[in-house]
């Protein structure tokens, strides 16, 4: 499982993984889930069309996603934009079934961008997605604050003078950079689930910000990992167990979260007479752990 | 009747003069002017769509006024101010955001800061301290999606705050309040503007929960608007002048009610059972 080949596939999942799981606990908070589908079909669009006319697939991708990326901020800039990131997400999908049915001998190309092909990456492959990886992280350590703060309370920024709108297209385009080192690793299809299962599971786990962006990164390198194990065991896609994955470690989240909140219900009861210094304890008694 | 010599000692933090703002051909704000002191209470008061928060729009610098000048102690506004404090009307959170009070209110020391907080004691004892002041170190550590209203509103006031502003500004903080937690904000935001000599700002559409501690009123009706102390404003020549048509101010043991005129009478019904609440000061 470790042998020659296999160890690009480790190190360039990890890769995917980690970026997945920082950028994703962004785009759970600001309710982006839907723009994390749509940026990546306009990408498998773009790398179906780039094989169809013979160059990079890797650019083809790379700038159909950052264009809709920019084009659903530029377009959903007043108020929400779900209807322009439904109408991108139709449209690149559209786009892609037309350059597919053109170039048939290239389905298995295809196939692996809509589902992933992580145990054939190549050394290139290892270096661009470490370049773009790179970058995404840096982006939103730099962000990380006023981001963070125009997501929760977009007035209260704005009135700080940090601008909603400039932020979002700030962070679409890093969302078209995860996509780009994403998509020919995990596919069109399944990146959603790194980027939007992880980051909301962790947030059922902890109410610490950055333990929350910590532990999306920790549950998203767990998937990606068990998924190549499983799939280089059963020879099934690694697509599946990615998205299998996911739905179980939020689903596994919700219920840690349905199952503390009972238990600090009831401190909660216990707590109401009280007026003296019982008052000072905390509802949630398990979180009281500095930062 | 409060006398003028006491305001005047203050500085000055904040002044509107004739301050008119035209929005895609109609005007919003017409001939707006007053000035805030520091140590001062102000309530904003006007209904909904009144043009308070257009008026704090424009104080935050965030529409430009089409005319008249907006000056901060004396000196035109600067680009970015971190000398405002802010609290938006109630910010609707997802209760599963990971963001507990005290993260809340760090963000408020240099949320528009690039770059990750490192975690350090000086940080932690600022928000500490903060979260004290407030009366909030109950619910530091709880999420900020499940506070309660008043729990969230002095969150937010901490937040606010934690920058050292020489005016706060408080948009409607009192809208989804039971009476106890409308109490509770009221007296922390007049023990604020005191104690720390900051000039408070704080839009309702009701004025009688500020009636209590509130050093000036600025009325606002249909985009204008007319300050002084209660006495001076809330009358029936300066409010019937304001509104453009005749209103009655009637003082009910210590609260006032603001009404359509006689001809009017079936508002005044209306407005009777709107203020039927119980006296005030019993907490």
């Amino acid at each position: 499982m470790f042998a020659g080949f296999m160890v690009h596939a480790w190190v360039v999942a990890t890769m995917v993984a980690v970026v997945a799981g920082v950028v994703g606990f962004f785009t759970v908070l600001r309710g982006s889930a839907f723009v994390a589908h749509a940026v990546p079909q306009a990408g498998f669009a773009g790398a179906a069309g780039a094989s169809l006319i013979g160059i990079s697939t890797f650019a083809g991708l790379g700038t159909f996603a950052v264009v809709s990326a920019l084009a659903i901020g530029m377009l959903g800039k007043r108020g929400r934009h779900d209807a322009v990131t439904a109408l991108a997400l139709v449209f690149m999908l559209g786009l892609g079934a037309l350059f597919l049915s053109w170039s048939e001998e290239y389905a298995s190309a295809i196939y692996a961008l809509l589902f992933g092909e992580v145990l054939g990456v190549s050394t290139n492959q290892v270096l661009a997605t470490a370049v773009l990886g790179v970058v995404c992280i840096s982006a939103v350590v730099i962000l990380y604050r006023p981001l963070l703060l125009s997501s929760v309370m977009p007035e209260a920024a704005e009135a700080r003078g940090v601008r909603s709108h400039r932020m979002e297209m700030y962070f679409l385009v890093v969302v078209a950079l995860v996509t780009t080192m994403s998509v020919p690793v995990v596919g069109a299809l399944l990146m959603f689930s790194l980027m939007v299962g992880a980051p909301g599971a962790a947030r059922s786990f902890t109410d610490k910000p950055l333990g929350a962006l910590g532990l999306s990164v920790g549950i998203s390198v767990a998937i990606v990992w068990i998924a190549i194990a499983a799939s280089y065991e059963t020879d099934w896609p690694v697509g599946f167990f990615v998205g299998v994955l996911g739905a179980v470690f939020f689903v596994t989240g919700r219920g840690w979260a349905a199952w503390r909140r009972s238990g600090a219900g009831r401190v909660e009861r216990a707590r109401q007479p009280a007026t003296g210094p019982m008052r000072f304890t905390t509802a949630t008694g398990m979180n009281t752990e500095p930062t | 009747m409060t006398s003028p010599d006491r305001f005047d000692a203050r500085p000055e933090v904040l002044r509107l003069e004739g301050v008119s703002l035209w929005l895609s051909g109609r005007e919003i704000l017409h001939d707006v002017g007053f000035s805030l002191r520091a140590g001062e209470l102000t309530g904003l008061i006007g209904s909904n769509g009144a043009g308070k928060t257009t008026i704090f729009r424009v104080i935050l610098g965030l529409e430009t006024p089409s005319s008249g000048r907006v000056l901060f102690a004396g000196h035109p506004r600067p680009h970015r101010n971190r000398l405002i404090g802010y609290v938006p009307q109630s910010i609707g959170l997802d209760p599963d955001v990971p963001l507990r009070a005290r993260d809340l209110v760090a963000l408020g020391i240099d949320g528009d800061r690039f770059g990750i907080p490192l975690p350090s004691r000086g940080r932690r004892r600022l928000v500490d301290d903060m979260l004290e002041a407030v009366d909030a170190q109950a619910f530091a550590d709880t999420r900020v999606g499940k506070l309660s209203g008043g729990e969230l509103q002095r969150s937010l006031i901490a937040h606010a705050l934690i920058s050292q502003p020489r005016l706060l500004l408080l948009d409607e903080p009192l809208a989804s309040l039971d009476i106890r937690s409308e109490q509770e904000v009221v007296g922390l935001l007049a023990r604020i503007a005191r104690e720390q000599q900051i000039a408070v700002l704080i839009s309702a559409h009701e004025m009688n929960p500020l009636l209590p501690v509130m050093d000036r009123v600025v009325y606002v009706a249909s985009g204008r608007a007319a300050s002084g102390s209660t006495e001076e404003v809330v009358r029936e020549d300066v409010l019937s002048a304001l509104y453009g048509h005749h209103v009655d101010v009637l003082h009910l043991q210590d609260r006032i009610l603001v009404v359509a005129g006689k001809d009017e009478g079936h508002h005044l019904e209306l407005e009777r059972e709107q203020h039927a609440l119980p006296p005030r000061g019993l907490g």
